[in-house]
């Protein structure tokens, strides 16, 4: 497969009042054309600022790309003026953003919001992109489409709207497509619906997909690789079945044990991961989840770990091994209080 | 009530409840809460009923807790409110421990909320942002004449511990706590009065997965202490499977379905649970990507015009004339395990 996008060493700050906060802070990984990655991670880890800086959106103030490239088919987006950047957004990447409220616009009709980026983008004639717009809404399962194009966002149900959204997104063919937590404020029968549509048109077209999510069961059935994502930082990645059966950086391991599992018969006590993930305005020594880590040694304090290769195609950012060191283990909490 | 709790503010005003450990402490018959809709520029005139929970009947047991699942708007936080009386219900019964709650009125109602207490979903509304920690857990003591000056005080230690928060932070105001600590806070003030029964509505939908874990934990941990009842909301199936003793299914303001944990995730009869259950990813990857999918068409319809027979006909993979025309009957397919459907 050939490399779609290829970011590096990726840095993009926010200076606030309280400071610099070092929203993704050095993060290095690709994307294959065809391939479905996803960037898991909590609230604050840096996923959405990644896929935001990818497409140059980051407010500015407060939010600043201060170091790294973003190759995608070979050029630098991070060096590309406003016209180029245009053609490219919408056009060769797309995005399927979380509200499907506040991303349609209440006063244009669904019609006239997918024919504007069709006759922009592949300059088609009016009656043509209206042709077009029917044959989307028909693909994410709109039914009545001819009839629905004259309708206004309002008229749709969340479900609905969220599926405008994925073809206004692939409408003129793209090779990325990023969706930051696509299904999040939808209900679960209808977040299958969207996401099998999403991930078979996908298919069917060949577009590379990055996908945002805390879901850790959407991760499981549609990502091909993963990246886990904890204060700024790429912590994990691999393939999923790495990833989720094999996890070597604790956080993973933590974060794979506090979900339940739906098909769990035995009621297992979750395991929890202690205390909160750092402020990202202060400077952080060493490993910045070592406060919370049970296999955390000295070194783990003053080093700050590499993203290594542990087995080929996985990378972790550890000192240790989680999978091996088990023995070691000590909980995060006892530890702080042996050291006190 | 028996409670473990140590220490001088642990318990000081028990009532005494008759309900023992397994038997039923709520019941619930024929629950209807209908919402009216007007219409009419001058003069309001009410011209349908939005039937958010329609014909319930079930029990909830002393200790145990019962999940609530199903999708936004099938009238699951409806039902809970209406449990508790925040809702009055337009019909049928609510009896807790031998009281009739659906005629409790003024005082008599105010002094059995003691009993019954809530945990909402979002931690960043449901604190007053002006309010410190130890005014938040303490309004409820004063509105119910509990713990009187100092031990007030000894009481809201205790029970800042016992929600694992440090009880030196009770001075400081819900904006300097994190989601989850919200979360303590609020379950904080839902314990504070001693209650039995707690409706707890989706407590942990907007935590981070992690903390979600700390949350469920202590949830559990408190039931264990206290013998605490819980009634739990959530629409994440893999944790009220976790957290649940028993489990009901809603779908547009009428039960589906309701039997044990392991039967009803191992042995759905509804094709509604089927659905729900097979719409949810596992989390692992091998096992998903093989797994048989149901995926429903359509939408949920409006609960202002739902359709006749059973309400999920419109959707349903295996309906029938039948289910058109007739109301499904709710019953005890075996013991235990009760379902609302013609096919099954």
């Amino acid at each position: 497969m050939a490399r779609l996008l290829e970011v590096n060493n990726l840095k993009t700050y926010f200076f606030t009042e309280e400071g610099v906060v070092r929203a993704v802070n050095g993060v290095t990984w690709h994307l294959d054309e065809g391939e479905t990655l996803a960037l898991v991670g909590e609230s604050g880890s840096g996923k959405s600022v990644t896929a935001m800086s990818i497409l140059r959106l980051i407010p500015n103030p407060p939010g600043r790309i201060v170091e790294g490239t973003i190759t995608f088919e070979g050029k630098d987006l991070l060096k590309m003026n406003d016209a180029e950047l245009r053609s490219i957004r919408g056009n060769r990447i797309a995005m399927v953003f979380q509200e499907p409220m506040t991303s349609l616009n209440p006063v244009l009709t669904i019609g006239q919001q997918l024919r504007e980026a069709i006759q922009l983008h592949l300059g088609l004639s009016t009656d043509d992109a209206t042709t077009r717009a029917v044959e989307l809404l028909e693909l994410v399962g709109i039914p009545e489409a001819d009839q629905r194009v004259k309708d206004y966002p309002h008229q749709f149900s969340g479900g609905m709207r969220q599926r405008v959204m994925i073809a206004m997104a692939l409408s003129c063919n793209p090779r990325l497509l990023i969706a930051d937590e696509p299904t999040t404020a939808l209900d679960v029968t209808i977040q299958a619906q969207v996401l099998e549509i999403m991930a078979r048109l996908a298919t069917d077209l060949n577009t590379a997909v990055l996908i945002i999510t805390h879901n850790l069961g959407v991760v499981a059935r549609y990502a091909d690789r993963v990246n886990v994502m904890y204060a700024g930082e790429i912590v994990e990645s691999g393939s999923a079945v790495d990833v989720f059966k094999r996890p070597r950086m604790p956080y993973t391991v933590g974060l794979m044990a506090s979900v339940p599992r739906l098909d769990a018969t035995e009621h297992v006590r979750l395991t929890t991961i202690e205390g909160q993930p750092p402020l990202l305005v202060q400077e952080i020594h060493g490993c910045p989840f070592r406060p919370r880590c049970d296999w955390a040694i000295d070194k783990c304090a003053t080093d700050h770990p590499e993203l290594e290769e542990k087995e080929p195609g996985h990378w972790a950012r550890c000192h240790r091994n989680p999978q091996v060191d088990e023995k070691t283990r000590v909980p995060a909490s006892e530890a702080a209080a042996a050291a006190n | 009530m028996t409670t473990t709790a140590s220490g001088s503010a642990g318990s000081k005003v028990a009532y005494q409840s008759t309900v023992k450990h397994g038997e039923t402490l709520v019941n619930v018959e024929g629950l209807k809460m209908y919402f009216p809709v007007n219409a009419g520029l001058f003069v309001q005139k009410k011209v349908a009923d939005v039937r958010a929970v329609d014909n319930l009947s079930f029990h909830v047991l002393k200790g145990e807790t019962l999940g609530l699942v199903g999708e936004s708007g099938c009238g699951k936080s409806t039902t809970g409110r209406a449990l508790i009386q925040l809702y009055r219900p337009t019909d049928g019964s609510v009896n807790f421990g031998g009281t009739e709650l659906t005629k409790l009125k003024g005082n008599d109602l105010r002094r059995f909320r003691r009993r019954m207490q809530m945990i909402f979903q979002d931690p960043y509304s449901s604190l007053n942002p002006r309010m410190s920690v130890q005014q938040i857990i303490g309004e409820p003591l004063a509105i119910h004449g509990l713990y009187k000056g100092n031990e007030r005080k000894e009481r809201i230690e205790y029970i800042l511990q016992a929600v694992g928060l440090n009880p030196a932070f009770a001075r400081r105001y819900p904006h300097e706590f994190s989601g989850g600590q919200r979360q303590r806070i609020g379950i904080g003030r839902a314990l504070a009065v001693e209650p039995e029964f707690i409706v707890c509505d989706e407590p942990v939908s907007a935590l981070d997965v992690s903390i979600q874990a700390q949350v469920i934990n202590l949830l559990e941990d408190l039931q264990e202490q206290f013998g605490l009842t819980y009634l739990f909301i959530a629409h994440d199936l893999a944790v009220v499977r976790h957290i649940s003793d028993r489990v009901a299914v809603m779908y547009l303001g009428k039960m589906m379905e309701l039997a044990d944990r392991n039967e009803l995730y191992q042995n759905p009869l509804h094709p509604y649970t089927k659905a729900l259950l097979s719409a949810v990813p596992i989390t692992d990857p091998e096992l998903e990507r093989t797994r048989e999918r149901i995926i429903l068409t359509g939408d949920v319809p409006s609960p202002l015009r739902p359709p006749p027979g059973c309400v999920f006909n419109t959707r349903c993979p295996i309906a029938v004339d039948e289910c058109r025309e007739r109301v499904p009957e709710w019953r005890e397919i075996v013991p235990t395990h009760w379902v609302a459907c013609h096919r099954v």
